[in-house]
């Protein structure tokens, strides 16, 4: 019994999004947009022209600790930068 | 002449504010046009009338259209801070963790479930789930924007965190006084509530446009009705926040609020500037006037500030060269006190490397008693602790002053449309067709005198911007820049036609499909 309502509760989930889907018109245009975003944001931007620049060079957190401690102790050199 | 420094922290400086401009087009609209979609669809469940879920149907369209192309947008500042700012993301890690994680894990729920009923659900759910559905969308979206907002908070006032120089980090020891950090708790309110205020506008510009073509006449006059309404209670609670706001920066950030007023001498009884042009050779300890012409109103800075008329408000030089009388430690004895921080910090880093734990014990002591003054010790001079002060300043009056006339704006249509004879009154709605854009101007400037205002610091005494910043050259930056640019630039671009196209579709289209 309760198998059977979980069943039909899935099964009523499923087919509102797949309607909900199949009957988008403007829809389907703001999902390509969205879609060429995400592959120009995470695919094109992320990968070649955003590493995360720690986790590229370090392996481990303490190296990453080091760099960074290095990097706010040297004041001297650094603060020269405007 | 204006001089343009091109290093790379500028340039960093330059695409993160880029960035954020182009995402904040869109998440306003989206905070309040959701609000607004769930009182149209509650009119529509509560009267049956079926024009009202005509219009409810309309805004939602545009709701839809704004929140898919702004969707991720926001993304791209993460990506910003793991390349360009790698020192401040690595420093505020732990703080900022769990605030985005929360946001991230409650958008995509709230996102995938509601937000599909609110679009997929019409005439497949119950009436009052579906308004269930969209009040959820409208809480939700909101509620998001808690947790940066929270993260924001903690860059300008950062509190219940230490300091730990063995991760490098700052560490969370207390998640209450991160989350109810009167700067977050502030901002919070007032950029949600001017997000209802631009939706209010948005949605007025469009009726109007409607009125000027004469077309859809009913549905623009309700839909003004309802604007107006809901932009009036947003603009009284804007200028409520605001005024909290600005009292939680001069009690946190009194150097903001000096550069937002053009105040260099500290006074008692202080006046506000309503309007004035500033003095372009101003330089700090000076005599000269920063003023060229100004209008000011007695006793109203010392008030918003201090909350008493005869309080004293410090200025910029008070600020900088110190005042005895007012107990304003000078910014140089800051620098003093942060050099000696970041000595401690090294001599720490030198112990735990030779393993003597003794002196490492010392410095760390020693670390502690400065702690709170280590951002100043990467300054170089004192006057490097002084913001832009025509940037803030302009771009506040410019907030206050748009912010004073939208309350204006909604009396006059509530009015008339509640007189049914707006479409008699054609002086008026040009006004109410250009005050979209004058919306999203005042957005704007709210938030170039948050963060200009806050310079030079990333985190608020504790690290300057230069300190945050990643190695890298400009040019690794300058390409990176021109090219969001051009991607911010043509997801706008596809936002306001395909908005066009659906505007000049009007409310005959149905929902969105």
């Amino acid at each position: 019994m309760r198998k059977n309502i979980l069943i039909n509760i899935i099964n009523s989930t499923y087919t509102f999004y797949r309607d909900g889907f199949r009957g988008m018109v403007l829809g389907k245009k703001l999902w390509t947009i969205i879609l060429i975003k995400l592959f120009v944001m995470f695919v094109v931007l992320k990968l070649f022209f955003f590493p995360n620049y720690l986790n590229t060079r370090f392996a481990t957190d303490e190296e990453k600790t080091n760099y960074v401690l290095e990097q706010i102790t040297r004041t001297a050199s650094k603060s020269q930068l405007k | 002449m204006i001089d343009i420094d091109l290093s790379m922290v500028n340039w960093a400086r330059a695409q993160f504010a880029l960035t954020a401009m182009y995402h904040w087009i869109f998440v306003p609209l989206t905070l309040g046009l959701s609000f607004l979609c769930a009182f149209f669809e509650s009119i529509y469940v509560r009267t049956g009338d079926k024009q009202w879920q005509s219009i409810t149907k309309f805004w939602m369209t545009l709701f839809g259209i704004n929140f898919a192309i702004g969707v991720a947008t926001g993304i791209i500042l993460e990506f910003e801070f793991g390349t360009n700012w790698s020192n401040y993301s690595w420093i505020v890690g732990d703080i900022f963790g769990a605030p985005l994680a929360i946001e991230g894990i409650f958008a995509f729920f709230l996102e995938a479930t509601f937000f599909a009923v609110m679009f997929f659900g019409w005439n497949r759910v119950s009436k009052r789930f579906h308004l269930f559905s969209t009040w959820m969308v409208a809480i939700g979206s909101n509620l998001s924007a808690v947790w940066i907002l929270v993260a924001n908070g903690w860059m300008q006032n950062p509190v219940g965190m230490l300091f730990n120089p063995e991760t490098a980090r700052f560490e969370m020891n207390n998640f209450a006084e991160v989350v109810f950090n009167p700067v977050a708790v502030s901002k919070f309110v007032h950029t949600s509530s001017s997000g209802f205020l631009f939706a209010s506008l948005f949605v007025l510009s469009i009726s109007c446009w409607y009125l000027i073509k004469g077309r859809h006449l009913q549905m623009a006059k309700k839909s003004i009705i309802v604007a107006s309404v809901f932009g009036l209670l947003s603009s009284s609670f804007v200028a409520f926040t605001g005024d909290e706001s600005a009292y939680v920066v001069a009690q946190k950030q009194p150097m903001k609020l000096a550069a937002i007023e053009g105040l260099y001498k500290g006074q008692i009884k202080a006046p506000i500037v309503a309007a004035g042009i500033l003095n372009p050779d101003k330089k700090p300890g000076d005599h000269q006037d920063p003023f060229l012409i100004k209008v000011e109103i007695p006793y109203l800075l010392s008030l918003l500030a201090n909350r008493s008329l005869n309080s004293f408000v410090p200025g910029i030089d008070d600020l900088v060269y110190g005042n005895e009388e007012q107990k304003i430690e000078s910014i140089a004895s800051k620098i003093d006190k942060g050099k000696a921080a970041i000595n401690d910090l090294t001599q720490f880093k030198q112990a735990k490397k030779e393993n003597n734990s003794q002196k490492a014990e010392i410095s760390l002591a020693n670390f502690r008693k400065n702690q709170e003054y280590m951002g100043y010790g990467y300054l170089n001079k004192p006057e490097e602790a002084i913001p832009s002060v025509a940037i803030p300043y302009y771009a506040f009056h410019i907030m206050v002053a748009l912010g004073t006339l939208f309350p204006v704006i909604f009396a006059a249509f509530l009015f008339y449309a509640l007189k049914d004879s707006l479409t008699q009154k054609r002086w008026l709605l040009p006004v109410g067709l250009i005050s979209g854009l004058l919306g999203l101007i005042a957005q704007q400037s709210g938030w170039v005198v948050a963060e200009v205002g806050r310079q030079p610091w990333a985190i608020y005494g504790l690290l300057p911007v230069k300190m945050a910043t990643t190695n890298l050259t400009a040019a690794n930056v300058q390409i990176t820049f021109f090219m969001f640019l051009g991607l911010f630039t043509i997801l706008l671009a596809a936002e306001i036609t395909i908005l066009l196209k659906q505007i000049a579709i009007g409310p005959d289209g149905g929902p969105l499909k």
